[in-house]
């Protein structure tokens, strides 16, 4: 195992909420480039994980590195500012404010000079500009007006305007909950392939998903969490959807992959 | 788990049968065909001040028709924009409060108050009229303060908190002005800028007074920041889904404090209007000033559930509710019915306002 391919890394994090252990000296690799499905039962501890890695949550012991460098976030802003960007399940965008506006919400860019540092007057064309740019580097470009109100759009739409605000703005890490859980089949495959898309711009895909299908498709390895810890990485090429399920639900013993898995 | 071990490969298929007939675009807008209906909810959902507009128009438009060019002079309008001067100042301050999914009932309350303490602090004091009216301007942005303290730092609802402080201003201000007017003719002998917003320029027979003008600049300022700067976006997101707003990294209860500290301070930028407008300093003015102005945002297209509505959407409101009385009352209607029509239009405007909030 090389470090230096890890751009986000999680060593035996601790987080106990009174007599309730949520991580029990769980870790976590993310390679550069991949897309890492995160899988667990309800309750085994991948939210808290992703809260830790997001800044949402502050582990109580552990260490996490951020290109081999230990960090500490504070705060979601604090993971925002290092590159590592979340989409959350309930999407975070404001339902009556358009799509550039969505897109730059809170890191708006104001005009140059003094009508910017005196009357901080906002730069709008450049926000939409930019918002259009950044929409079809996603192949998303089809949604014409880009000061159309996001509560207007579909659930893949919205949840297209959210991926790309991430991807927009991540330097080394996007991380997506759910991200197809409210969708349909059609939308979810081009949320997939946006996934894919973001994945080949460079970036790091951590994908939180609880549909084994999207899972096997789009992951390069998954890391399955149970009982507050990893407890094995997997690659869809040489396990299949009844093991992960198995070492996710404790059925299989996750020793015999293990090794094999971490080795490559 | 949402796959049944058996079933997940079959369903994996099937995912991938229907996922191969999904050709389009990914974010593509199918040419739809709108009824009317959809097509009217999409215009008003889109431009939320074009209904008070078009209500305004009709009413016009149907006062002329009914009263004639009494109605219609000049000198009739700008006394209408007078009448609404004090409403549509107070207006400004309650639609940035409703747009972050509040109410404000003390709007009326720290206006009196501050009105008195501008008036005392010129007239009992002796202070120079400019420097009481900088200590109004700055206790209004002190009640705001505390208004908004207790929304975030307490975590208590505006509605309550607003209505604890309006009995608590209006207390002081009784306490304060131990309930005695300030007579015209003082404020005129000493503090003359006091009375400046009640001084009317004469324009194509129209009487403008530099209240009115102020409120007009008032407006035009406020629109400025909520359109064109990050705070203004901020307030509107703030309003719309907090959660959301903080998980993009604003600091709501800093944008709320804000939202509470402005609309103080234009509390009393009313207060100066309102003194120069009835020309005395009374601790009794302004009575029903806190639910007019919700009237007015209301009916200007303002949603009390927050995040949606236009600033100048507010002066539409304010100027239907001052057409109104204006009309009925040259139209000799007795006043209840100004009362009566008022109160169904703030229902039209909210029954409207459910409907364009349906997406």
């Amino acid at each position: 195992m090389n470090n230096i391919t890890n751009v986000l890394e999680g060593r035996n994090l601790v987080k106990r909420y009174g007599s309730v252990t949520a991580m029990d000296g769980a870790d976590f690799d993310l390679r550069r480039g991949e897309i890492l499905a995160v899988i667990g039962d309800n309750g085994a501890g991948k939210s808290s994980l992703i809260k830790a890695l997001s800044g949402a949550m502050i582990p109580d012991s552990g260490v996490i590195k951020l290109d081999g460098n230990p960090i500490s976030f504070k705060s979601p802003m604090d993971a925002r500012n290092s590159g590592i960007e979340t989409v959350y399940q309930n999407l975070a965008v404001s339902p009556s404010l358009g799509i550039a506006n969505n897109l730059f919400l809170g890191r708006e860019r104001r005009r140059p000079g003094i009508l910017g540092s005196v009357f901080r007057m906002l730069d709008r064309k450049a926000m939409e500009d930019e918002a259009k740019e950044k929409l079809s580097e996603l192949g998303l470009l089809t949604i014409q007006n880009i000061n159309q109100a996001v509560e207007t759009l579909s659930g893949g739409q919205r949840q297209g305007v959210a991926v790309a605000r991430a991807a927009a703005f991540a330097k080394h890490v996007v991380i997506m909950d759910e991200p197809t859980a409210a969708l349909g089949v059609k939308e979810s495959r081009r949320v997939l392939n946006l996934i894919k898309d973001v994945r080949d711009r460079g970036l790091s895909v951590v994908l939180i998903s609880h549909n084994m299908p999207h899972v096997f498709e789009v992951a390069d390895r998954i890391h399955i969490h149970r009982l507050g810890k990893r407890v094995a990485i997997i690659k869809p090429s040489t396990h299949t959807m009844n093991d992960a399920v198995s070492i996710m639900t404790g059925a299989m013993n996750p020793e015999d992959h293990q090794a094999g898995a971490f080795a490559d | 788990m949402a796959t049944p071990l058996s079933a997940s490969k079959q369903e994996a298929a099937q995912h991938e049968l229907v996922a191969a007939s999904a050709t389009g675009n990914f974010a593509s807008f199918e040419a739809e065909k709108l009824s009317f209906m959809e097509r009217a909810h999409r215009f008003f959902h889109q431009h939320p001040t074009a209904a008070p507009a078009i209500v305004l128009l009709l009413a016009i438009a149907a006062f002329s028709f009914i009263i004639g060019d009494r109605f219609l002079h000049p000198y009739n309008m700008s006394l209408i924009l007078q009448q609404v001067t004090i409403i549509g100042i107070l207006g400004i301050a309650q639609t940035l409060i409703i747009l972050t999914a509040g109410i404000d009932l003390s709007v009326g309350a720290i206006m009196v108050l501050t009105s008195v303490i501008m008036g005392r602090m010129a007239i009992d004091i002796g202070l120079p009229p400019f420097a009481a009216l900088g200590i109004g301007l700055f206790a209004g942005a002190v009640c705001g303060y505390i208004n908004g303290l207790l929304v975030t730092f307490f975590r208590l609802p505006p509605f309550i908190v607003t209505l604890g402080t309006w009995n608590i201003f209006f207390a002081l201000n009784l306490w304060y002005s131990k309930s005695e007017t300030i007579r015209s003719q003082a404020i005129d002998s000493v503090a003359p800028l006091l009375h400046w917003t009640g001084h009317t320029v004469e324009f194509f027979g129209a009487k403008l007074s530099y209240g009115s003008l102020l409120m007009l600049a008032l407006f035009l300022l406020v629109w400025y920041l909520l359109n064109w700067t990050a705070w203004g976006r901020h307030v509107y997101a703030t309003g719309d889904d907090p959660a959301a707003a903080r998980l993009a990294g604003i600091r709501t209860d800093r944008v709320l404090l804000s939202v509470y500290v402005a609309a103080g301070i234009i509390c009393a930028i009313g207060a100066w209007a309102l003194i120069g407008r009835i020309g005395s300093v009374s601790p009794q003015a302004g009575m029903m000033a806190n639910l007019d102005s919700i009237t007015a945002v209301v009916i200007g297209g303002c949603s009390l559930f927050g995040g949606r509505g236009a600033i100048f959407g507010t002066l539409i409101g304010a100027l239907v509710v001052g057409v109104f009385r204006n009309g009925l009352a040259l139209a000799g209607v007795d006043v209840l019915w100004q009362e009566f029509t008022v109160g169904l239009l703030i229902i039209v405007a909210v029954g409207m306002d459910q409907w364009i909030r349906k997406v």
